[in-house]
């Protein structure tokens, strides 16, 4: 099945058979590793990109309904070699601690910035109840993703799904 | 994991969605959010020979508003109906919405897949039910509109023959002395409710003119509290009526055990969401804003 889309603005042609998930389009034909697959059930979240704007889970989601869509996943977040405020926001707040969790949670902290500049805390527990990190290390990553809206609030920076 | 190979289509229109569905036989389906789709087929439980996908068919997402009726299109996502400024004014609607699965999921399931796929622990019917609901229908024969308490007959089965499908759900706006809420309990965001109660109050005044309530998750279909309604009805509503409502409620739950809890505790939860959503529906038909959606463990 031919399929076009952008991933991280940049354009593909593929060819995918229709049964080809798209976090596996991203990390096996794109060599985009940076999504993880954790529990490829549709739960935890570690698998988290945006598609057309909107976090989802590529683990349940088929390459070809991407189809004529654009994918950011967690390797455009970076501009020019330099960090994304919430990427900063998660190292200097330690809001990781193996790290696995963490693409997802940065994805979808970028939707939730995105679409609610100034989350309130239940706002921010809300938009990450997709994401389970299995060290627990939630404290850090709320603190980072505050800290994350307050960085992209006085640095206006170019919005994440904009390119 | 891979889903089994399938033969994919993608449909321009649902009449060819329709037509599509009837070639190819009754192992095809069709491809709304795939949030629950995907993942069956991806453990195997579902290995459908072909998809006839819907996403890219246009306008079938449309939310919008003729005379005293809220249209909203099979497509429309959960998320983009949370987001409505026409869904804002029925809250029960919204309370639904804003609250399924998680932000993730709210992105790409779907309205109309929701009621299609009639998992008895699905969050649109019971909501749906206690307002004044039809579904529109589409086949190669033609189209129909089903009134939504005759849609679902069984868990996992509705009254849709081979090769229709469901296009758009049409709501009848409350009148103004009517409000309701929607409250499901869940162990964590991701998961389905282990039970959920949904409540339409018409008040005159302190009396109830006019009682709905529906019980999510605790039976094989959405299940009518008709005892626990008539507690309520041409009654004016006090702590003893809304007691009363809560253990007619409890007596008329049928859950099964299962990893969500036993059957005493199922009862007990559908008991304490009544008593919750009687509540708030009072609230919101005295005109105040109440914000409330599924609650779990942990959520403040």
């Amino acid at each position: 099945m031919p399929i076009q889309l952008k991933v991280n603005g940049k354009p593909y042609e593929l060819s995918v058979e229709p049964r080809l998930l798209l976090v596996e389009l991203l990390r096996e034909d794109l060599n985009l590793t940076g999504t993880h697959i954790g529990c490829d059930t549709s739960y935890c979240g570690a698998c988290t990109v945006l598609l057309n704007g909107a976090n989802v889970k590529s683990c349940t989601v088929l390459a070809v309904q991407a189809h004529q869509g654009e994918v950011l996943t967690v390797e455009g977040l970076a501009r020019n070699g330099e960090l994304h405020p919430i990427q900063k926001a998660f190292a200097e707040n330690h809001g990781l601690q193996c790290g696995f969790c963490t693409p997802g949670l940065l994805m979808s902290t970028a939707y939730l910035l995105s679409k609610n500049p100034n989350p309130t805390e239940a706002q921010i527990r809300k938009a990450i109840g997709g994401n389970t990190c299995r060290c627990t290390g939630y404290q850090n990553i709320l603190k980072a993703i505050r800290a994350a809206a307050g960085l992209m609030n006085s640095v206006a920076m170019v919005k994440p799904n904009e390119d | 994991m891979y889903p089994a190979a399938f033969r994919y289509y993608r449909a321009n229109s649902m009449k060819e969605a329709a037509g599509l569905l009837l070639e190819l036989g009754e192992d095809a389906r069709a491809l709304a959010g795939g949030q629950s789709l995907i993942p069956l087929m991806k453990l195997r439980l579902a290995r459908p020979s072909a998809l006839v996908d819907l996403n890219f068919i246009p306008n079938v997402s449309l939310i919008h508003k003729p005379h005293q009726e809220i249209r909203i299109g099979a497509l429309a996502h959960h998320a983009q109906i949370a987001d409505s400024k026409i869904v804002e004014q029925v809250p029960i609607l919204h309370d639904c919405a804003a609250g399924i699965a998680d932000a993730q999921v709210r992105n790409r399931g779907t309205i109309g897949g929701s009621l299609a796929e009639a998992d008895p622990t699905g969050d649109w019917a019971p909501v749906l039910l206690t307002l004044a609901t039809d579904v529109h229908c589409v086949s190669v024969e033609g189209e129909r509109t089903i009134p939504l308490r005759d849609f679902a007959i069984d868990a996992y089965t509705t009254v849709m023959r081979p090769g229709e499908l469901l296009d758009e759900v049409r709501i009848k706006v409350p009148p103004k002395n009517s409000a309701g809420a929607y409250v499901a309990f869940k162990r964590c965001p991701s998961v389905y409710a282990s039970a959920s109660v949904a409540v339409q109050l018409t008040m005159q005044g302190k009396a109830c003119e006019d009682a709905r309530i529906q019980l999510g998750c605790v039976g094989l279909t959405a299940i009518r509290a008709q005892n626990a309604e008539a507690e309520l009805r041409g009654r004016p509503i006090s702590e003893r009526t809304i007691q009363l409502a809560g253990e007619a409620a409890m007596s008329e739950a049928e859950p099964q055990p299962d990893m969500r809890g036993s059957v005493a505790y199922k009862r007990v939860l559908v008991g304490a969401l009544l008593r919750r959503a009687i509540g708030i529906a009072l609230r919101r038909c005295s005109g105040e804003h109440v914000e409330v959606s599924h609650e779990y463990v942990g959520r403040n």
